[in-house]
């Protein structure tokens, strides 16, 4: 499966869709589905910081709790509310419908993001 | 997880493959964690019936002429009294009470058979070894020569009878059997729960015993290595029309929780004793010693400082193990277990509490990452099935 060309991603798993200054924030695929069952997912509150590589929020299974790890540098400037709620939406639509927070760049994307042809190769080398 | 040529294979692993199930590295073997998700295999188990592959768990005996004297040393339970084919549950202790595994024990005419966990595995064999050279036993292990296969749920008789020949003597014999007859005799529905019999599965020789992880009614089958992917197979087809299919073990450890099961490494482990866990609750009885005796039953004339419990929690999150639990200010207990109940439609737990703070229907905070999530001690088991 391949990831969507239009996006970049993390070695953690993270995707970010960069739309000028701000960019949308979710989780892949590959992620969703390692975590499969998801039972609680916690997010920021609008006008958080967040840090590269630093935790923005958990999401939970019925096995294990994972912290979120942002991907860049910014403010929060928008929650995907009602996720929480629908957390089947992050399995079915994890780039569409399950993304979770919009952030305000502070500077510029950080170096090390992966494209989409390079993550695919990271996942296909892990599993 | 290291790489998956270095972790043991079962007889069963080309079949998990196969069926396209996620493996992990358990206790050193590559073992299927789920097939289809953990919460949906849970159910199916509990509304059909579910195969679970079980080779990683140890598989050991003890033959010879002192053989119950050697087993009576390891267990707290009355060896000698046991029916044959009677099955129990208890713990190999140390001299301290403290846990070193828990077991099935399995009286036979010429055996004391014991299923014991993968983890512990090694250490148990190495112990069991020592207690041997003291008797006049013969001990061995049968681990990698035996296969293991639970079959679980209330269709479980459906599936298995039709495999089996033989059927239990009158001593562990229901007057009335469950289920339909095995192919020339009354088979494993005749079977009294935690008691087993020695027959044929699929025409190789097996073990049949009434026991399981589950909470629900069903099986667990003992039988040669070599015999594995053919009787998996046959299990597989023979329960299709009432819904068998493959279980992980993920499924498996909620199954258990909501059943009010300890897993070694949660609710036991070096710590623990099988009076603080409730496995042990008024004096013993009979007159043999065994390991962990004086120490165990100095803690039941005294009462346990802390209690084994099964907690519910309306919070959105799962408990985990380590988890502290809380009155006010005060760290009263530590979570052992935690999953999403299927059948409860809340999430549930395990802990050990502080005496005192242990009483059903009480009321504690549990900390996770500095917040506080409500939580209400409830009586174990969480789920009994109604069949």
């Amino acid at each position: 499966m391949s990831s969507p060309n239009d996006l970049k991603y993390t070695e953690s798993h993270e995707w970010i869709k960069v739309d000028g200054d701000t960019v949308t924030v979710g989780i892949t695929a590959h992620a969703a589905e390692s975590l499969s069952d998801l039972v609680y997912l916690d997010l920021p509150s609008v006008g958080d910081g967040v840090n590269v590589g630093e935790g923005f929020g958990e999401i939970e299974s019925v096995k294990a709790v994972s912290d979120l790890k942002s991907p860049v540098k910014g403010e929060v400037v928008e929650v995907h509310d009602g996720l929480e709620d629908d957390l089947t939406t992050i399995n079915t639509d994890p780039y569409g419908g399950g993304w979770m927070i919009k952030v305000k760049l502070a500077g510029d994307l950080p170096s090390g993001l992966l494209d989409a042809a390079a993550y695919d190769k990271l996942v296909a080398e892990a599993s | 997880m290291p790489p998956a040529t270095e972790l043991r294979h079962t007889p069963l692993t080309a079949a998990h493959e196969a069926a396209d199930a996620r493996l992990v590295d358990f206790s050193g073997f590559l073992m299927p964690v789920q097939y289809q998700g953990i919460l949906e295999e849970a159910r199916h188990v509990r509304a059909n019936v579910g195969l679970f592959d079980l080779c990683h768990m140890g598989r050991v005996r003890f033959t010879g002429p002192q053989r119950e004297q050697a087993a009576q040393f390891l267990v707290h339970v009355n060896v000698s009294k046991l029916k044959l084919g009677a099955i129990r549950y208890s713990m190999f202790c140390r001299e301290d009470g403290t846990t070193m595994d828990d077991v099935l024990v399995y009286r036979d005419a010429d055996e004391i058979f014991f299923c014991i966990n993968a983890g512990n595995r090694d250490r148990d064999v190495a112990w069991m070894k020592e207690v041997a050279a003291r008797f006049d036993v013969q001990f061995e292990d049968l681990s990698d020569e035996l296969a293991m296969i639970a079959i679980q749920g209330r269709h479980s008789t459906t599936t298995l009878a039709p495999l089996c020949t033989g059927g239990p003597d009158e001593a562990v014999r229901k007057p009335t059997p469950d289920g339909p007859p095995g192919i020339d005799g009354p088979g494993p529905g005749a079977l009294k729960y935690y008691s087993f019999y020695r027959g044929t599965v699929c025409d190789t020789p097996a073990m049949i015993s009434r026991t399981g992880y589950t909470g629900e009614d069903g099986y667990e089958i003992y039988f040669a290595a070599s015999e594995a992917m053919r009787v998996w197979n046959a299990l597989l087809e023979s329960g299709a029309a009432c819904g068998a299919m493959p279980i992980g073990l993920g499924a498996r450890d909620t199954l258990r929780l909501e059943a009010g099961m300890a897993l070694y490494g949660h609710e036991l482990d070096d710590t623990t004793n099988p009076v603080e866990a409730g496995v042990i609750v008024k004096p013993i009885k009979h007159p043999h010693d065994f390991s962990g005796r004086a120490a165990i039953e100095a803690t039941v004339a005294s009462g346990p400082t802390r209690r084994l419990v099964g907690f519910t929690t309306d919070s959105p999150r799962v408990p985990r193990q380590g988890y502290s639990l809380h009155a006010g200010d005060e760290q009263v207990g530590s979570v052992c277990s935690g999953s999403p109940s299927p059948m409860l439609d809340t999430h549930i737990g395990t802990a050990y509490v502080t005496t005192g703070h242990h009483e059903a229907g009480g009321r504690l905070e549990m900390d996770i990452r500095g917040k506080r999530h409500p939580v209400t001690i409830v009586d174990l088991p969480f789920y009994k099935r109604d069949y």
